[in-house]
């Protein structure tokens, strides 16, 4: 068990830097996810922390001690990899153990940590098998005991799941979260998967080109994205943004077809902001109900629980996510309504959130 | 492997293998046969055909010491050759697999041996292993009478092998390297992670991943050897002195074509084919376990 | 990797030197050796400063081994085994890929076999065969007594006699006699999507049609490999010309290296032995610098 302490870390290559100073501090036994796109720089963070990348500018410490100088195993990192990395030539007893036979351990000794982790894992069974013999989630349970038998203080996750179907990776997330609160061993699990993220996260890092965007739970990531990509990222489907301008009393939406009426606080007028509302706070109404906006239905999607209706809304397109019994026709008009509460503002500029708006009425008309 | 989809026109399919199956029918096959043919009758001499003599020319080849002696220097020809240039080989690509600063160079420059043509190269290692003008001149010169491969067979045949082996180390490089970087590089950091150093790794690793491909190499270097042999010795030995050199496709070529002993020649054919046969039979059984590893 | 192993890392360095050292040298040695006049080439040790005779050596090899012609001979050899290697091949493994007639394991294993037996084993029988290559159709229509048969009825007399020694077809055609581009597209037609051939076939496209508009432009990578590779083997060839090319019209570069082994007696002429050596060595270098990434590719994907 170990705490993390990344200082201004930086990576680049030759042409081009793709970590550019990334801060993060992880608590020990925390398990935290790096949730990016992909070449947002999140792999190349994780294998700094391994060691597998030079580290080109700051400081990485593990438990108090900087490891930027030290070999990969100085570092008491295990790590499991995307493609699982399995020795092929080697038997499944021979994976999980090597590292126990570099470091010289005696073999009776040795058998008995590969058992018992091979029965934590309910690998028993296949102990002679070549890792060409297995199964996808059963070479990922393999890979995860060749981290486990080290009792490593820092579990390392290069997106591990990515390479399973869909229902065995629910079934190794859960897995893998059980494993995690019974080891409570510190650690780091990159994915580009969102739900992946929310599920397994006590704390969630947001990156993107490089860099950390929000840092928090997925709660908080959720609720309250640090910046417009975030919040587009993270949801699914993706939160509506619609763009607009601050004007006096309000904010002008869609070209000046709407208006949202807040109250501004240090914002000019004639600035920029984007107003994202995400498709499960918004509510169908009757269209001409007041204080609703009127849209045309394009297009339903139905997802069995509920559905995903398309709208236009005076020439943008804006989703909405209803678990209702409504199914509205292609063609035909619904009304919108969403409360300020569930509407997040950000700089068209720069794309960080805005907290300056407050209703000017109880509930805002549009 | 089969593809699902394919056409359905007997004709046109058959007809696109045609010119490949006359040319080999024609310059192999019959060529092949007629070997066997040939190794099995004999030829008289004022013509009226050939006249069946059962395996006589086998008899009488294995029964020749000069045979067996070519036999043997093939064989250590072979063996000596083949394991220096992999050796050799097999260290400078994994080096060169380390991928420290320069090793793109290395890795364009190695290889190049390998493009010359035997006879040149032979030419260029007659100069350099002569023992009267270029670089073992300088130690004839320290310890008289030292090196002649003129006069000394074991030294012929030390000309042969450095000058096989030079352009088979580029052949060998090409192919080591080739696996090892076929190794996923994530195995490698796995070890690492794992606590296993530059050295333990590529026992541990990348070496036992590479054994087919040196299995394969280990064919293909002793029947190149066999063939690709025939421009060096002819050019800086012509199979001397006193036969120290006279490898078996060299010894094919002067009995069939300069002592006009065509079911002798062809007899030594057979024996060589099927040696060449064997050997890339038991090749195909370590196939099965390169497929096996992937 | 974040990895410290200074004293690896230097022993990594000098044996890598060392390697490169070897590889270069004999190139080196010969073409300082070629810009030596007599004297200085025979010196002990020879002096590693190129002399200032360069040219003149190049000159008097070129003239006393007659290699102008030559080299085109070999050129013409490489070209001719190169393209009908690309072109053939590619026709046989679209047949055994493609098409499922009857024999067609059989057709495979026929090919599958000639890439063990390299010419230099068969060399006997196949200069036979070159000296007149009808002659396997003559034997066999003479013992299937077909010849007897067609003298009875139309009364010519069989006699087929095409002797290709000395000619550009008796170099080239048996060096293409063998499996190895076939098994290249083999592996390369194997790995196309089945979908791509559905497709083509959906827009209306037949076999023909498939296989020159769509896998040939696909197959230009392969086609590019195969041809380094076969054009570097054809000209470094040596024992095939030799015998087949009794005449000197027809000799290659390579063969004529022979005409350049200095004498016993007197003093030899190890400069223009070198000189000689140069020329016919640098083309095929020239491909492999050139090519580097095709000839590679190429020696891998033939030989696997």
């Amino acid at each position: 068990m170990a705490s993390i302490t990344i200082r201004d870390v930086k990576k680049s290559y030759a042409k081009s830097q793709v970590v550019h100073g990334v801060d993060l501090d992880i608590a020990s036994g925390e398990f935290v996810v790096i949730l990016g796109p992909s070449g947002c720089g999140k792999s190349t963070l994780l294998r700094m922390i391994a060691g597998l990348e030079e580290i080109s500018g700051g400081e990485i410490a593990i438990d108090g001690t900087v490891v930027n100088k030290l070999e990969p195993r100085e570092r008491g990192c295990a790590m499991v990899f995307q493609n699982y990395a399995l020795y092929p030539h080697m038997s499944v007893a021979q994976n999980i153990g090597y590292s126990l036979k570099v470091a010289g351990v005696p073999a009776a000794e040795r058998t008995r940590r590969i058992q018992a982790v091979a029965r934590t894992l309910e690998l028993e069974h296949l102990l002679d098998r070549k890792p060409m013999a297995l199964s996808g989630g059963q070479r990922q349970r393999v890979a995860m005991g060749r981290a486990m038998i080290r009792e490593p203080k820092v579990f390392l996750f290069d997106e591990p799941l990515s390479n399973l179907d869909a229902k065995l990776r629910v079934q190794m997330r859960s897995e893998i979260r059980k494993l995690h609160r019974r080891l409570n061993a510190t650690s780091v699990f990159v994915t580009h998967d969102q739900v992946e993220a929310m599920t397994l996260a006590d704390r969630l890092v947001v990156m993107n080109g490089g860099r950390v965007e929000q840092v928090g739970t997925p709660g908080e990531i959720y609720n309250r994205p640090a910046s417009r990509f975030v919040a587009t990222f993270v949801g699914a489907p993706a939160m509506n943004i619609l763009e607009g301008t601050v004007e006096l009393d309000g904010i002008s939406l869609l070209g000046g077809s709407r208006r949202l009426a807040v109250q501004r606080a240090g914002l000019a007028v004639g600035a920029q902001v984007a107003v994202g509302i995400r498709p499960e706070a918004v509510r169908l109404v009757a269209p001409g109900t007041a204080g609703a906006l009127d849209a045309t239905v394009d297009l339903v999607e139905e997802l069995g629980a509920g559905r995903v209706i398309y709208v236009d809304l005076d020439g943008a397109s804006f989703s909405v996510m209803t678990s209702e019994a409504v199914h509205p026709d292609p063609g035909s008009t619904v009304g919108l309504r969403f409360l300020l509460d569930d509407m997040h503002f950000f700089s068209s500029q720069t794309g960080t959130r805005l907290e300056v708006f407050k209703a000017s009425v109880p509930e805002p008309a549009l | 492997m089969e593809k699902r989809v394919t056409f359905s026109s007997w004709t046109i399919g058959i007809l696109f293998a045609v010119p490949q199956l006359l040319l080999i029918f024609t310059f192999f096959y019959w060529p092949a046969g007629q070997a066997v043919y040939w190794s099995l009758t004999l030829q008289q001499p004022w013509g009226g055909g050939n006249i069946w003599v059962g395996l006589d020319n086998f008899r009488s080849i294995l029964s020749n010491a000069d045979y067996w002696n070519s036999i043997t220097a093939s064989l250590v020809f072979a063996g000596i050759s083949t394991g220096l240039a992999m050796f050799i080989a097999l260290v400078l690509a994994a080096l060169t697999d380390r991928q420290l600063a320069g090793s793109r160079f290395y890795r364009v420059v190695l290889i190049w041996p390998y493009g010359i043509a035997a006879p040149a190269l032979a030419m260029a290692f007659r100069f350099i292993l002569a023992p009267e003008a270029g670089f073992m001149a300088v130690v004839n010169q320290v310890w008289p009478g030292f090196w002649d491969p003129g006069l000394n067979g074991a030294d012929a045949m030390a000309s042969i092998i450095a000058a096989f082996s030079w352009k088979y180390i580029g052949y060998n490089f090409i192919f080591f390297l080739a696996a090892f970087q076929a190794i996923p590089r994530s195995l490698i950091e796995a070890a690492a992670m794992d606590g296993s150093g530059v050295v333990r790794r590529f026992w541990d690793i990348q070496f036992p991943l590479i054994t087919p491909t040196i299995f394969f190499l280990l064919v293909i270097n002793i029947t190149e050897s066999f063939q690709d042999s025939f421009g060096i010795v002819d050019i800086m030995t012509s199979g001397g002195p006193a036969n120290a050199t006279n490898l078996m496709v060299y010894k094919i070529y002067s009995d069939g074509f300069k002592g006009l002993d065509y079911s002798g020649a062809a007899a030594q054919s057979i024996i060589l084919m099927v040696l060449i046969v064997v050997l890339t039979i038991f090749q195909f059984r370590f196939i099965e376990r390169r497929v096996h590893y992937r | 990797m974040v990895e410290r192993t200074p004293i690896l890392n230097f022993v990594t360095h000098v044996i890598l030197f060392l390697g490169f050292l070897m590889a270069v040298a004999p190139f080196v040695i010969v073409a300082i050796a070629s810009s030596h006049n007599l004297k200085d080439v025979n010196d002990v040790p020879m002096s590693l400063l190129p002399g200032s005779d360069f040219w003149l050596n190049i000159k008097t090899a070129w003239t006393t081994a007659d290699l102008g012609p030559k080299l085109l001979n070999s050129f013409i050899m490489a070209t001719g085994v190169a393209a009908g290697k690309v072109i053939i091949s590619a026709l046989t493994a679209f047949s055994i890929v493609y098409f499922r007639y009857p024999g067609r394991t059989f057709i495979f294993w026929l090919i599958f076999i000639t890439l063990m037996l390299p010419l230099e084993v068969r060399i006997v029988p196949t200069y036979a065969v070159v000296a007149n290559v009808l002659s396997p159709y003559q034997t066999i229509l003479d013992l299937t007594g077909l010849s007897w048969l067609i003298e009875k009825v139309s009364g010519v007399q069989v006699s087929l006699s095409l002797g290709l020694l000395n000619s550009y077809s008796g170099l080239i055609l048996p060096l293409i006699a063998t499996a190895t581009g076939t098994f290249l597209y083999r592996q390369f037609f194997l790995t196309v999507p089945d979908e791509l051939t559905e497709a083509a076939r959906m827009d209306g496209a037949g076999a023909l049609r498939f296989f020159i508009d769509v896998l040939l432009p696909l197959s230009r990578t392969n086609m590019a490999a195969l041809g380094t590779i076969m054009f570097l083997y054809a000209w470094n060839q040596y024992l095939w010309p030799l015998l087949i090319t009794t005449d000197q019209s027809h000799a290659t570069a390579v063969t004529e290296l022979k005409q350049l082994i200095p004498n016993v007696g007197g003093i030899p002429e190890w400069n223009i032995a070198m000189a000689g050596t140069l020329i016919v060595m640098l083309p095929p270098l020239i491909v492999i610098v050139a090519m580097q990434r095709w000839f590679v590719r190429g020696l891998i994907a033939t030989e696997k």
